[in-house]
């Protein structure tokens, strides 16, 4: 399809704060059964929004997330697992 | 006759369950373990109109009938009737946040399917409305098709109407189908997102508070300074606020044995009340403000929300020697005392994490072993100043405090590149909303702890203490024998000192270390007595015990003794919930021995060391 003025998409971990994105995937095969899980229960899921709101003090893990109402913390390495497109 | 009948509270994490719980119930609730796991049993009772009485039990939060931890099973298990030890219950109350429908209705929907009769609680509607989200509860009925009712918990709103559409539920004959789970939870949860969509009648975007909170309280730089300081004013508390309250129970231990030595008659019997029961259980019981304290502190720092925040924060460095920021909590809880800081390893959902936590949490320095460390230190390390304001004696206790945390560290790390390897869990936490926790559930919490506190010195603590008296007081001793070696427990201490001559340890040691096996603290009364019983002669006294030491041992098997308690696994109770915990000896029995193993090496590399050097 052609989409010009698309933003670049991105995976949640390269995500400033403050960035609001939706999501367009998350590769659940990179995750572990309850991890996958998990990521479910906090609802994160194809089409909902997603914005980083804080960082760990140290090597900037984990990341906070706000996701729908809630806001979750999940280690760097499995925001990496959820392919976003940053709304502008 | 029919068991009363049994309504579940279920919801997700951070719905305000447990306050609704509170609220139905009040104080009087029963905690037990469902069997086979170590999940905690909260239930309580409730009159409804009639007079008919009911049990309400309160079910570990979960996300879904999908569990992700052992707590989330139990959940399942509970409403699908199959767990071991509870029945079936008759009816559901869904507790569900206002704030957070599009997610918390997912778990309801899965609920409702299951065909309980069934009540949702929409709960924290005033939050919500702080929040500028206005609720329409009669469209959500609707969408569901079971009652809602709105409720705030902790101000007890809506808690009444709760209570009558209860006695409507339980007064209609309920057959019991269940139909198995269907839908999946990925149509669940767009299913939840619409009807949450529809029940919001306005939205008016405002500045959260949580919002505001975080960024001070998340801030990459004042975070970590602001949790650095928390944790000072809580040590601070736990040791400065419980000073005068253990000495009242220090003293009352005193009064009562007096009391009951004056009346018996002197004589073995009167040995085993005075200084077998008496003197043992008092021994741990002058710990429960300390550990009260303590709870205070951490349930207070749960009720707020923060902890999940301190975990945050924390969870990057821990995770460096393979553990994971929610390690953090139990683990500062094992600075009071091992056992509560093992029993908070619950809130970790990866099996090998929480193993490792367990098995690192004695080398946290606990409050019993202040009592070792303070004898030998005032007896054998001299109080000059190392530089101005900070003593030798006071420096060596730190370093002592920070030998445990470095060999928490190092195990850990060895753990799991050893005997628990494995990529370990993720970290994934919700973080919750800011909020007060509710005095009288502060309260609750707290009496729970301390009756199990005190349930476990009335019967554990005090059979291991009978026993070890018993070993040490029989035979009696004729004229010119000592009763430290004529006794049993003289005997086997004379076995144990063939192993720990060695490392310096005399005979002495040797016996104080196997009453020692109940609690740390033990160690210094042993030897106080074993030194009183041989001489009767001298007067026993805190500042005699420590001319006794400077005479008796050398100041390298002191240093060695030091060494031995940092590490050294001597505590009855750490051991007991180990295995409880774990559900069997296997880690129980690997833990004591790796510990022993490192105690016996620094212990001896300590005395070789300081007789090398001619100390």
């Amino acid at each position: 399809m052609n989409a010009p003025f698309q933003p670049e998409t991105t995976s949640l971990d390269l995500l400033a704060v403050g960035t609001k994105a939706r999501v367009l995937s998350i590769d659940w095969s990179v995750l572990e059964k309850a991890e996958a899980s998990r990521l479910r229960h906090f609802g994160f899921d194809e089409g909902v929004t997603v914005e980083p709101s804080h960082l760990g003090p140290f090597g900037r893990d984990p990341m906070a997330i706000r996701v729908g109402r809630m806001t979750v913390a999940i280690r760097r390495k499995h925001a990496g697992a959820i392919h976003v497109q940053p709304i502008r | 006759m029919n068991p009363l009948p049994l309504v579940a509270v279920a919801g997700s994490p951070n719905a305000g369950k447990s306050a609704l719980f509170n609220a139905l119930t009040g104080a009087r609730q029963k905690v037990g373990n469902y069997p086979g796991v170590t999940v905690e049993r909260h239930s309580g009772r409730l009159m409804l109109a009639d007079g008919r009485p009911v049990e309400m039990v309160d079910l570990p939060g979960a996300y879904s009938l999908d569990p992700a931890s052992p707590d989330e099973a139990v959940t399942r298990d509970v409403l699908l009737g199959q767990q071991k030890g509870e029945r079936q219950p008759d009816a559901l109350v869904i507790v569900v946040d206002a704030s957070n429908l599009d997610n918390h209705l997912r778990f309801a929907l899965q609920l409702i399917e299951l065909g309980h009769p069934t009540i949702v609680a929409l709960n924290m509607v005033d939050l919500a409305k702080r929040d500028g989200l206005e609720l329409d509860s009669k469209a959500l009925e609707r969408e569901l098709g079971v009652p809602v009712i709105e409720t705030v918990a902790v101000r007890r709103r809506g808690i009444q109407d709760l209570h009558s559409a209860l006695d409507n539920m339980l007064s209609a004959p309920f057959c019991g189908v269940h139909k198995p789970v269907k839908s999946d939870l990925i149509h669940l949860q767009r299913r939840a997102r619409e009807i949450a969509t529809a029940a919001v009648v306005s939205e008016t975007p405002v500045r959260r508070w949580t919002h505001r909170l975080d960024a001070v309280l998340l801030h990459p730089v004042a975070g970590p300074i602001i949790l650095a300081l928390i944790m000072f004013v809580m040590f601070q508390a736990v040791f400065a606020w419980s000073a005068a309250p253990m000495d009242w129970i220090g003293q009352g231990v005193a009064w009562l044995s007096g009391v009951v030595a004056n009346a018996l008659p002197a004589g073995l019997f009167r040995s085993l009340i005075v200084d077998g029961a008496i003197a043992g259980v008092g021994a741990v019981i002058t710990f429960l403000p300390q550990i009260l304290i303590l709870f205070l502190f951490i349930l207070l720092l749960e009720g707020t929300g923060y902890m999940v925040r301190a975990a945050f924060l924390m969870d990057k460095l821990m995770h460096g020697v393979g553990l994971s920021g929610r390690a953090f909590i139990p683990l500062l809880s094992s600075f009071a005392c091992a056992v509560p800081g093992i029993m908070a390893t619950r809130t970790i959902d990866d099996p090998k994490d929480r193993l490792t936590t367990i098995l690192v949490a004695p080398l946290m320095t606990c409050s019993a072993r202040l009592p070792v460390y303070t004898l030998i230190i005032a007896a054998f390390i001299p109080n000059t100043r190392v530089v101005w304001g900070v003593g030798l004696q006071g420096l060596v206790m730190f370093g002592l405090y920070v030998c445990g945390i470095a060999g928490a560290l190092l195990a850990a790390l060895v753990l799991r590149r050893g005997v628990l390897k494995g990529s370990g869990g993720g970290f994934m936490m919700e973080l919750p909303k800011y909020q007060w926790p509710l005095p009288k559930d502060v309260a609750i919490g707290l009496l729970t702890r301390a009756q199990i506190f005190l349930k476990r010195a009335g019967t554990i603590i005090l059979g291991t203490t009978i026993i070890l008296w018993a070993l040490a007081s029989i035979p009696q001793a004729g004229p010119g024998q000592k009763q430290s070696e004529v006794s049993i427990a003289g005997h086997i201490a004379t076995g144990i000192e063939k192993v720990v001559a060695p490392i310096g340890f005399n005979h002495d040691i040797s016996l104080a270390l196997l009453p020692a096996m109940a609690a740390r603290e033990v160690s210094v009364s042993a030897i106080a007595t074993v030194y009183s019983i041989d001489s009767p002669d001298q007067q026993a006294g805190a500042t005699r015990l420590q001319d006794q030491l400077q005479h008796r041992w050398s100041l390298a098997t002191a240093l060695a003794f030091l060494a031995w308690f940092i590490f050294a696994p001597q505590c009855i109770s750490t051991i007991a919930v180990t295995r409880r915990e774990t559900n069997g000896w296997k880690w129980p029995l690997f833990m004591v021995s790796y510990l022993f193993l490192l105690a016996y090496i620094a212990a001896g590399l300590t005395y070789w060391t300081a007789v090398a050097l001619g100390l």
